[in-house]
């Protein structure tokens, strides 16, 4: 696979390295411990359009959301995922 | 035209050449051997054309039956003609003698024969054929059910089989590069050239890759015209231009073995598998002798080895025998032609039955004849092409079995000319002859039958586009009725297909169709220019060959009687009678599979596992299509409806050495070395694997019975006087900013915001599922400044932690950090004598007393005449210590004074072996302590999570069961026997208790023999853990049957109270 590194441009799949969703939110400190343990441990497995972390380890080493269609691995887009949570536009 | 006139017997035994034509250097003799034959050939040959060229018809035995097989094609799909090539650790089984380039002193060997390949005794296997049919590992020796591992096994492992692997590791040299471009070609025949030459022309970068060791494709096999030159001359002309493009390059001998995400393309390119030795010069007259430099290899002042853009590769001593390709293409055209179909008869395996097509490939490329007397079958026009060649080059063709009756006049005439009896409507029933064909048995259109002599039997079934590249991504191929062939469906992101690949047989088709698709593969890249002219060649009038099948499973079950109204391509006349192979490398046939379809293994998945269809290394490229298509007979489906199997990569088989490139043995991964490794080595150090470090275990003295002496003796010096350990290998992270304070107290479950200026503590951080992921040490070097520690397995997956923390949890947060692992040598001094070493090693003015500088401690100092280094005062072993900080550059002069220093204090080096006695005796958990599996109130650490702030795995702390009293944690263990021998891994049994999993208490992690106690001590999580104290319980080690008596103590074993520490 291909990742387009919004920092690097694109690149290979081996300088990246996977976490998973993007989406589940930490919860809030006083949440209920179900909420933690939907966090850490529950994910969807979703057929199509994913939302997920892959790290740049080999190169910028920031964290990206990459939006891929998990059927064809095509890769819609890859985003900062800091700039991301900011609310910045460059993202 | 006389019978054999133009074959002659030449001085060197090559009764089959041609004396004229071929693209073979008739000046270069390349002496070979092949079993115990020593033949010659000619540079331009392939082993199968040398083999030929000097009359060897029978190269192999077969896969299950041993029949005896010769060469069916001239290419990479080549089902019987497997040899093994080269000696000793070089020998490489399962070699298509179609895809051997020779070379002089080349050595092959028939392969699954015993004892000789004429006379194989295996051959009786042929005998036991109705045990081996379709299915039988799942029905014959099956009982009794130990003989299989015992008798059956062995036996089939041994009779049925191919090539031997040498058993040995690959001495040769590997690579994997990385290419980029704009339009990676695969195949250079007439579509891959035109496609190349279009696209190249309007300055896209090209990569055009081919298997063969020359580009044309089928026009080196052909007498064709194009632009009215030979074809030869045109595809030479072509690659001239296309070599002198800056942006084009060739790779020959280079196959496209896989297509992956994203116009990704593996690629195989053989660099030197047709020089004698791979990875050494070609033997060349003109050379040096040995023991003289070669002209290769490099000299002082020379550049660094590269290669040219374009141009063929060089071959010199310092390249490998093949090199792995990662091509990256934003568009890829496919134009990998398409391999001839074996028509289905009996005995159709037989030495001198050949593709239709491999026969004109000898006669026109390599100016050999395959045989002399020559009967052509076909199910179209195909096969009339092969008459002309034949005819051209003086063989006498024997008779013409056109399964059509209605052949066309101008044919028919043809064959009147060339003196050969045709059979229209005719099918061959039969090749006879054990070792090689000498008759051919015909059924007339109106059932009569005849046997003809014939020493070559040409076959032409159609052709079946090489398509595999196509499907590598899921893509489905679909029939065409029109091309009689399944053709690629969807296509991979950024795939053309062009010519015979996708059906277009005709030359000018398959030139314009390539002209096109180069050009529209550049104008996608951006790379416009006016219409591509053609290649021009003669309109191609034939019509695709039908895939014609024998009527099957005949009448032996009323299950069968749908076959005749099937799809049409079974011709209902006729019957396979014997045996048919449909593939020939894993010995299928028809018969095979009219069982598969009896016991119901009709889906084309099944089908293939149950006989092994399609599941040799040619992945069936001679099979599959003509397989399912007797299946879609039985089942009276039509052939799309029964679908076809996926092709996975590689296309071709690729070695595991070629994958792995250097990354093997020693160079698997990269060792790191901390900057006082060769001070270290000098010493005598005995070094161990830490992640990639190597770190030194001990340091080894004349006279130590073994490493234990040497790290008890070690061990024993930082306890008495003094000791330096080398600790660079510890993860160091440096933080600045504002919010470091802030983004510690979620990252570890104390607090590190209070933490002073100057001060260092000790930290502890969890996952987010509450589990331990590593401890070190936190100090604050400036109010904005902190360098924190991890341990040397987890400095990588910290880093990561710590920017997934920041960067997507709480990015607000303004603090930036950063690995400086190799930045700073860091060195441990611990013992009652490390104040004096340490002041001495210091420049002159540093204040180091108890008051100026306090356990833990943080500071700054210089040494070396001015080399500023970081002080911290933290000790692993609980004896008075500092670490000290050096720049990486000035590690190994740091040591040395250290060393120095210590000298009349001592000191001894000390390595992981005395560093691991020296924490257990304190009970400081390491890695078998911190194993992923155990929490804080595991280690007994829980009072340092602070209930005042959120950090990174406390809600799940919480769980009940991470809570349990009865939760196995850290405790002390000391055998009542002082004299025992720990064994970490071993199992806490109560006393009295039988050492069953139930009876499971916990389990010892670390063990050490402590130079200081006297006796063995261990740290281990027991069930009640610190409740416990002075019980007693036993280690069971059930793998070594041993079983120590135990009594329960504190984790600290010296001095608990730690007064040592602060002196």
């Amino acid at each position: 696979m291909r990742i387009p590194c919004p920092h690097c441009g694109e690149r290979g799949s081996e300088e990246f390295s996977y976490l998973g969703a993007a989406d589940p939110q930490r919860p809030a400190a006083d949440a209920p411990i179900e909420a933690w343990h939907d966090y850490v441990y529950l994910r969807d497995n979703p057929v199509g359009v994913h939302r997920e972390l892959w790290q740049h380890v080999y190169g910028c080493r920031r964290w990206l959301v990459v939006t891929r269609d998990t059927r064809s691995h095509a890769i819609a887009g890859a985003q900062d995922a800091m700039r991301l949570r900011l609310g910045d536009a460059a993202a | 035209m006389s019978h054999a006139g133009n074959v002659v017997t030449g001085p060197s035994g090559q009764t089959q050449r041609l004396a004229s034509g071929g693209l073979i250097d008739r000046g270069t003799t390349l002496p070979f051997r092949f079993d115990e034959h020593d033949l010659a050939g000619l540079h331009g040959d392939t082993l199968a054309s040398a083999l030929l060229a000097n009359g060897v018809r029978l190269v192999g035995r077969s896969f299950k039956y041993h029949r005896p097989r010769g060469i069916q094609s001239a290419g990479s799909e080549e089902p019987n003609a497997l040899v093994e090539l080269r000696d000793g650790a070089w020998r490489e089984p399962n070699t298509p003698a179609t895809m051997i380039e020779l070379f002089a002193g080349l050595r092959a060997t028939s392969q699954n024969r015993f004892p000789s390949l004429r006379f194989d005794l295996m051959a009786m296997n042929g005998l036991f054929a109705p045990l081996l049919k379709a299915g039988f590992y799942y029905k014959t020796f099956m009982w009794p059910a130990s003989f299989w591992e015992r008798f059956y096994e062995p036996l089939i492992r041994r009779a049925a089989g191919l090539g031997r692997a040498s058993g040995v590791a690959d001495p040769d040299l590997y690579e994997r590069a990385t290419l980029f471009c704009d339009v990676l070609v695969i195949g250079a025949g007439p579509a891959g050239l035109a496609a190349a030459l279009a696209a190249g022309r309007r300055g896209a970068r090209v990569v055009l890759c081919d298997e063969d060791f020359r580009p044309g494709g089928r026009l080196l096999a052909e007498r064709a015209v194009v632009d009215h030159q030979p074809g030869v001359a045109w595809a030479a002309a072509a690659e001239a231009e296309l070599a002198a493009l800056t942006e084009v390059r060739i790779l020959r001998r280079t196959t496209v073995f896989g297509a992956y995400d994203h116009g990704t393309y593996g690629a195989l390119e053989r660099v030197a598998d047709h020089l004698a030795r791979p990875g050494l010069p070609h033997p060349q007259p003109g050379l040096p002798p040995p023991g003289r430099p070669h002209p290769g290899d490099p000299q002082p002042g020379d550049p660094p080895p590269g290669r040219s853009q374009s141009g063929p590769p060089h071959s010199g001593p310092q390249e490998p025998r093949q090199r792995c390709w990662r091509i990256i293409a934003r568009r890829a055209v496919l134009a990998a032609g398409a391999t001839e179909r074996p028509l289905l008869f009996a005995g159709n395996d037989r030495p001198g039955v050949m593709l239709a097509g491999a026969v004109r490939a000898y006669l026109n490329r390599f100016a050999v004849a395959p045989g002399r007397e020559v009967v052509i079958a076909t199910s179209g026009d195909e096969g009339w092409r092969t008459l002309a060649d034949c005819l051209h080059h003086g063989l006498r063709v024997a008779a013409v079995v056109d399964r059509r009756t209605d052949v066309p006049a101008p044919l028919q005439a043809l064959a009147a000319q060339a003196g050969a009896r045709l059979f229209a409507g005719g099918r061959v029933t039969s090749a006879r002859g054990a070792h090689g064909l000498h008759a051919v048995d015909v059924i007339d259109a109106s059932g009569g039958t005849h046997r003809v002599g014939a020493d070559l039997l040409a076959m032409a079934g159609g052709w079946n586009p090489a398509l595999a590249l196509s499907t590598h991504l899921g893509g489905k191929p679909v029939w065409d009725d029109t091309a009689s062939a399944f053709v690629p469906g969807e296509l991979p992101q950024g795939m053309l297909v062009a010519g015979a690949a996708r059906a277009r047989f005709g030359l000018a088709d398959a030139l314009a169709d390539g002209a096109q698709a180069g050009a529209n593969a550049a104008a996608s890249c951006g790379f416009d220019g006016p219409a591509p002219v053609p290649p021009r060649a003669d309109p191609d009038e034939r019509a695709a060959s039908a895939l014609w099948l024998p009527r099957v499973a005949g009448k032996r079950s009323d299950d069968f009687d749908h076959d005749e109204q099937g799809n049409g391509l079974v011709d209902s006349q006729y019957a396979v009678s014997g045996k048919a192979f449909v593939d020939f490398q894993h010995d299928v046939t028809v018969d095979d599979v009219t069982i598969a379809h009896r016991e119901g293994f009709r889906s084309v998945e099944h089908l293939k596992r149950y006989t092994t269809l399609g599941m040799a290394t040619d992945q069936g490229r001679t099979a599959n299509v003509t397989g399912l298509a007797l299946m879609a007979a039985l089942t009276g489906q039509n052939i799309e409806q029964t679908g076809t199997t996926r092709l996975r990569p590689p296309y071709t088989p690729v070695a595991i050495g070629a994958l792995a490139g250097h990354d093997r043995g020693h160079d698997f991964r990269p060792t790191r070395l901390t900057p006082a490794h060769g001070w270290a080595a000098a010493q005598g150090a005995v070094f161990t694997e830490a992640g990639a470090w190597l770190r030194a275990s001990h340091f080894a003295r004349a006279g130590d019975a073994d490493w234990q002496q040497a790290a008890s003796r070690e061990a024993l010096a930082v306890r008495n006087a003094v000791g330096v350990c080398d600790v660079s290998t510890l993860g160091k992270i440096e933080m600045v900013g504002p919010d470091c304070g802030r983004l510690l107290d979620r990252l570890y479950i104390n607090t590190f915001s209070s933490l002073p200026v100057g001060r260092a503590r000790y930290g502890l951080m969890l996952r987010e599922d509450g589990l331990v992921l590593d401890d070190g040490t936190v100090a604050r070097l400036e109010p904005d400044r902190f360098i924190i520690t991890t341990t040397t397995a987890n400095a990588g997956p910290v880093l990561a932690h710590m920017e997934f923390c920041h960067q997507v949890l709480w990015p607000e947060l303004d603090v930036h950090f950063v690995s400086v692992t190799d930045r700073w040598a860091q060195f441990s001094l611990a013992g009652p004598r490390a104040r004096d070493v340490l002041a001495a090693a210091l420049d002159p003015g540093c204040d180091l007393s108890n008051e100026a500088f306090p356990y833990m401690e943080a500071g700054t100092a210089s040494m070396l005449g001015g080399v500023g280094v970081r002080l911290f005062r933290i000790s692993f072993s609980g004896e008075l210590a500092y670490e000290i900080a050096v720049p990486a550059a000035s590690g190994e002069a740091a040591i040395r004074a250290l060393i120095q220093a210590g000298e009349k204090f001592g000191i001894l080096p000390y390595g992981t072996e005395a560093l691991g006695c020296l924490r257990i005796e304190k009970g400081h958990p390491a890695g078998g302590e911190l194993n992923g599996q155990t929490t804080a109130g595991d280690l007994g650490l829980a009072r340092m999570m602070s209930k005042r702030k959120d950090f990174i795995g406390r809600a799940l702390t919480q769980r009940p069961a991470l809570l349990a009293p009865d939760r196995p944690s850290l405790v002390g263990l000391r055998p009542v026997d002082r004299t025992s021998r720990l064994r970490s891994g071993a199992h806490f049994i109560a006393p009295g208790a039988a050492a069953t999993i139930a009876n499971d208490q916990g389990w010892m992690s670390s063990v050490t023999y402590s130079p200081t106690l006297g006796h063995w001590i261990g740290l281990g999580f027991l069930a009640g853990g610190m409740a416990r104290l002075g019980e007693p319980i036993r280690a069971c080690d059930p793998l070594r049957a041993e079983t120590v008596e135990l009594t329960v103590v504190a984790p600290c074993h010296i001095d608990p109270e730690g007064a040592r520490l602060r002196v």
